[in-house]
């Protein structure tokens, strides 16, 4: 029976079905709902949000040697900061299989970077399976499962936010029949050594080789002809799409690396020109060209080093039907009316009611005329930049606010340093930077915006909040009690909602000196109910537009000179009401 | 059947992810293949967001390529305007005709829909515009995705049924909102009972 099923959810059902015992991650779009389904849907199975990448992995790791079937979710540029355990690992080996889905995130959508993670299991020496659909994926995964057990190494998985957030009919199968005999058996090679390293890198290696020119059922090769399309992913469904099914050229798809070169040596075969169509880097085009030198094939090769298909961002299947057809000397249907540009322009911005704002606003008052920088970090409060809170400086990458902060005021004296971070951040990947500032004799102003959520990513918990990812209750870690135990000496806390509080709180540390740490409490809209709503009494209202201009809350907008309070959207935070010198705003 | 491409623009946060479901689900039921796609992640905080529900076993792209899908259902006026380049000649579209204004100062000064809504009535020839201070006065502002629903079904625009419709939103809306989507499903319905689609 089939199921309408987001590829993620596809991913989750397909590796239970392979027989997953044991599901590590750490959130991040677009990787978070494979996780969360397994957690959900699954609870046979155990499902961890670890505290980062890193400690998710090395979790997973445990268990793959105990024998069990695992697989470790995280989105592309966690994969940097699970780097350090995969790398090693694979020159260990495990014993069960051991699935990593890296999410890549072309646009990006939703990232810091466009980094593509079959480039880095090129890197790392790993296999890498590239799913281009939420059904291909649903059985892909099964077999990266196989794989992994059989060369006994860790293997990647990489879908990109189209097929993470695609979603698809699909069709549902009875459990694999995988018998587990988990149980930790002592192995040399399980402890890492340059000997060691030395015998596994001629192992891996021979391995590759033997992988690159077996045959995968799913790296296919069609049609006939002297032009050739290759591609892989997502972006073979647009091909597919611009095709229309009918094939007057060969078509290659690849789903799987180390880069099959037996088929693709039979695809170049008779071949004058190829279109290399593939997101991120051009990977399947460079393995092309070094195949067809290695193999004297005298081909034309098209893609992003020619600079016939674009080096960044994502695809839209129009502008790939367009490349396609040129290619194959036919034409494309032209637009008709063209729409105006004029249109509204949508940043992302913090949701109406959410806390973060209230802090911003706190910091940003307290500090008039003080020379001040504003290190961001990763999460909801990214948005905290947009005008016209204006408030974040610099944004690298998890964590990264807080040791930033301590180095700017290294290069720069004058400077009062403060670092946002949210809670989960704070868990993942923040505490060191704070015992680094601490231990150094940095001086800095640190803001913990906890809001009770992984917001950014659909609200998972952690551990600051007394929940597992299968929300049963477990041991609450408190942040305030961590930093005390760091040694920060001036630690302050507030509601991020009362605003004459939050100000004093900011006040109250900004002549002290060192490591200073501002709590700010609030919980994400989504956590908490609505607390109530707000009313502008056009009586009392100067039209002053303070209340919009000040604070970007998108409940608020106007029309002329005059405010409106979108009820529907408004959540009653109150802080208008606070900015608003004329009384004119009302909260109950 | 032909295929049949439905998009669905609106801003973050109302709710076009339960929309794209909804049609979704209710295809799959009646035995028909389906694909598409969601906009999720940071878009979802109020910036423009677009779903695509592609109905039909030989579509191969999760996202619309343009000129090719044959309804439109939007919540906003220039979200509808900014898909526009998706929508085949023939398509329909369906919208609400309230503009939702952004947070943020706009280059080419205030925007409130008018603009949009002129062009939509200009280019499109099987447009119905659904006056949303009319719909809020008998339904849920948060279900105003459902209402779409409704109208698109009430429209003949979907290969649906209104029970299938119904049994769509059973199974995909929890028990406590429930009835104030049934509610809002039969309103859009009958919103352009008098129009003959
Ligand atoms: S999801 Fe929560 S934390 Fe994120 S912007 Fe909205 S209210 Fe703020
Ligand atoms: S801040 Fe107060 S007086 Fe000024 S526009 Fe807003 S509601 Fe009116
Ligand atoms: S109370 Fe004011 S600031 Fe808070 S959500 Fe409502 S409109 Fe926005």
């Amino acid at each position: 029976m089939k199921q309408l099923l987001m590829g993620n959810e596809a991913i989750a059902l397909g590796a239970v079905r392979a027989g997953v015992s044991v599901v590590t991650g750490y959130p991040g779009t677009p990787s978070s709902e494979i996780l969360e389904t397994v957690a959900k849907r699954c609870r046979e199975v155990y499902a961890e949000w670890s505290v980062n990448e890193k400690s998710a992995l090395e979790t997973a790791a445990g268990a793959a040697m105990s024998g069990a079937r695992v697989m470790v979710t995280m989105k592309q540029v966690g994969l940097n900061v699970a780097s350090d355990p995969l790398m090693s690992l694979n020159y260990t080996g495990i014993v069960g299989g051991m699935v990593i889905v890296a999410a890549d995130d072309p646009g990006p959508v939703s990232s810091q970077t466009e980094q593509d993670t079959r480039r880095f299991g090129k890197f790392a020496k790993l296999a890498v399976f590239d799913p281009s659909s939420p059904e291909e994926a649903y059985l892909m995964i099964a077999d990266a499962f196989d794989l992994s057990e059989k060369i006994k190494r860790p293997v990647l998985f990489r879908p990109t936010t189209r097929v993470c957030h695609g979603y698809a009919s699909v069709e549902l199968l009875p459990p694999l029949d995988v018998k587990r005999d988990t149980r930790f058996q002592r192995n040399s090679r399980f402890v890492i050594f340059p000997k060691l390293a030395y015998e596994s890198h001629v192992v891996i290696e021979k391995t590759l080789k033997e992988l690159s020119t077996a045959d995968y059922p799913r790296n296919t090769l069609e049609g006939a002809g002297t032009l050739g399309i290759a591609t892989g992913g997502v972006s073979h469904a647009y091909v597919s799409e611009a095709l229309g099914g009918q094939l007057n050229c060969k078509l290659l798809k690849v789903s799987a690396y180390p880069f099959p070169v037996g088929v693709a040596e039979r695809f170049l075969e008779g071949l004058t020109d190829v279109l290399v169509i593939e997101e991120l880097d051009p990977v399947i085009e460079e393995e092309l060209l070094l195949l067809s030198a290695e193999k004297k094939i005298n081909v034309n090769i098209h893609g992003k080093r020619s600079g016939e298909v674009k080096n960044a961002g994502e695809f839209a299947p129009s502008e790939i039907a367009v490349i396609v057809n040129k290619f194959l000397g036919k034409d494309t249907a032209e637009a008709t009316a063209q729409a105006p540009s004029n249109l509204p322009i949508r940043p992302p911005v913090l949701c109406a009611g959410c806390p973060h704002r209230g802090s911003f606003l706190a910091v940003k008052e307290a500090c008039k005329g003080i020379n001040a920088v504003f290190c961001g970090d990763i999460g909801c409060y990214t948005l905290g930049n947009a005008k016209p809170l204006d408030m974040v400086d610099t944004c690298l990458c998890m964590g990264a606010g807080i040791t930033m902060a301590a180095g700017i005021k290294r290069a720069d004296e004058s400077k009062t340093t403060f670092a946002f971070v949210g809670d989960s951040t704070f868990f993942h990947t923040g505490i060191s930077g704070i015992i680094n500032a601490v231990y150094n004799n940095a001086d800095e102003i640190i803001v913990i915006l906890d809001n009770s959520a992984t917001a950014m990513t659909g609200g998972q918990p952690h551990p600051g909040l007394g929940l597992v990812a299968n929300g049963s209750p477990t041991a609450k870690i408190s942040i305030e009690n961590i930093v005390q135990a760091i040694g920060v000496q001036h630690i302050v806390k507030a509601n991020a909602f009362d605003l004459d509080e939050a100000v004093s709180a900011v006040k109250s540390v900004l002549d002290k000196q060192g490591v200073r740490v501002i709590i700010f409490s609030g919980e994400c809209i989504a956590v908490s109910k609505r607390r109530g709503k707000c009313v502008i009494d056009n009586d009392k209202c100067v039209n002053c537009g303070l209340c919009v201009t000040k604070l970007g809350c998108p409940a608020l907008t106007l029309s002329g000179k005059t405010p409106t309070l979108d009820e529907t959207l408004c959540n009653g935070c109150g802080l208008c009401a606070y900015v608003c010198g004329k009384g004119a705003i009302a909260c109950e | 059947m032909n295929n049949l491409s439905v998009v669905i623009a609106g801003v973050g946060g109302q709710g076009t992810v339960l929309l794209s479901r909804l049609i979704g689900n209710a295809a799959l039921t009646s035995g028909q293949d389906v694909r598409g796609a969601e906009t999720i992640g940071m878009a979802q905080r109020g910036g423009s967001v677009v779903s695509h529900v592609r109905i039909g076993a030989d579509t191969h792209s999760p996202l619309t390529p343009s000129h090719k899908a044959d309804l439109l259902l939007a919540f906003e006026p220039g979200e509808a305007v900014r898909a526009f380049h998706l929508l085949a000649d023939n398509a329909a579209v369906v919208a609400l005709d309230r503009a939702v204004k952004p947070s943020v100062p706009q280059p080419f000064g205030e925007y409130d829909g008018a603009s949009a809504l002129a062009f939509l009535k200009e280019n499109v020839s099987r447009l119905y515009i659904i006056e949303q201070e009319k719909l809020f006065r008998q339904i849920s502002p948060k279900a105003a995705n459902v209402a779409l629903f409704g109208a698109a079904v009430g429209l003949g625009l979907l290969p649906l049924s209104i029970e299938q419709a119904k049994l769509a939103v059973r199974e995909r809306v929890p028990e406590k909102f429930l009835s104030i989507n049934l509610n809002a499903l039969d309103v859009g319905a009958n919103y352009f009972a008098e129009v003959t689609p």
